[in-house]
């Protein structure tokens, strides 16, 4: 009784995570996915449009072409020398004046301008069994007081409610976010840090190794989907 | 700097109603939050929003705390005469935003 048990919960657990894969953007309402799909409505554009301002102000055109930032936030979180990098601290290596703090206007706004570059392209980042293997890990620990995992949300109950929200299946296609939450930008940090204290975990700290590898498994888990950057989110 | 969109029509036919919409990066906070130490923090919103179309005001509003942040505005007028419509938002802090756009009445 108790294998067939265990086989049970273990096929349910299995039809979760085999769900077709779906953007957050897809249980958004259609007011809501018109203001992210309406460039003028959509406030992110704010965003890009100041790290627009910033390329030029901060003299990144004198290394790079913007042109050639098509694509480059779809390979991120990237290894480098062994070490996992996400975008923004990639833009803080390249950044000669010392780095932005994390959820800075000016690190969000850069952020925003060259993931927009890659709006519309598909995830590909890479896949560096180590670190792939210690983001699942992160993703299937519970944690907190209230001690769930994420995958117990957003594998195995993703599309259910939670509270009046419906839970998405936590591909992050669309970071740095438009949140109407937050009424404000925020990276995918923010939102992990966000899902822990909810958890009543303690959140890791921003730029944590934990949290670029948790990062960087979401990524790989929405390889192949659309960037949407900036998208819109409730 | 504050930025601004407008959006409307170049081109319009005497008479017509032409829809405009207007929006402003702000963050409308509101005076009733606390930061994480639980100090207040002050009120700093766009107060009121004007609309003139070769001079002559055609939309006014004013704007309170419980407006979201980056309001969009979004209102008709008739298409009288070829001109400019000029837009200005003012608010606390000695916030202050203009955009301007032009149109063809033919």
């Amino acid at each position: 009784m108790r294998v067939l048990l265990l086989v049970l919960l273990g096929c349910l657990a299995a039809d979760g995570a085999a769900q077709e894969r779906k953007s957050g953007y897809e249980f958004m309402t259609p007011p809501l996915r018109a203001m992210q799909d309406d460039d003028f409505a959509n406030p992110g554009m704010f965003a890009v449009q100041d790290g627009e301002a910033l390329w030029k102000s901060e003299g990144c055109g004198a290394c790079h072409a913007a042109a050639t930032m098509k694509g480059v936030a779809a390979r991120y979180p990237a290894v480098k020398d062994g070490r996992l990098l996400n975008l923004e601290q990639r833009i803080n290596a390249c950044r000669k004046a010392g780095p932005w703090p994390y959820e800075s206007k000016e690190l969000l706004a850069m952020t925003a301008f060259i993931a927009n570059e890659s709006r519309g392209m598909p995830i590909t980042v890479s896949r560096d069994a180590k670190w792939l293997e210690e983001g699942k890990k992160l993703y299937s620990r519970r944690e907190g007081q209230i001690n769930l995992s994420c995958a117990q949300c957003h594998d195995e109950r993703a599309g259910q409610k939670l509270g009046g929200s419906v839970i998405p299946q936590a591909h992050p296609t669309g970071y740095p976010i438009y949140r109407l939450e937050w009424q404000g930008m925020g990276s995918l940090q923010r939102r992990l840090r966000n899902c822990m204290s909810g958890l009543r975990a303690e959140p890791y700290a921003y730029g944590s190794e934990e949290l670029v590898a948790l990062e960087y498994y979401l990524m790989s888990r929405a390889s192949g989907m659309k960037l949407e950057t900036p998208a819109v989110r409730p | 700097m504050a930025r601004t969109r407008v959006q409307m029509p170049t081109e319009a036919k005497k008479g017509e109603l032409v829809r405009i919409r207007a929006i402003a990066a702000h963050q409308m906070e509101t005076g009733f939050r606390n930061n994480e130490r639980g100090a207040s923090i002050p009120r700093d919103i766009i107060t009121a929003f004007r609309c003139t179309y070769n001079g002559v005001e055609v939309f006014r509003a004013d704007l309170f705390p419980a407006t979201a942040a980056n309001p969009l505005i979004e209102f008709t007028t008739l298409a009288t005469e070829s001109g400019t419509l000029r837009f200005e938002w003012s608010g606390d802090n000695g916030f202050s935003a203009a955009d301007s756009a032009s149109i063809t009445v033919v």
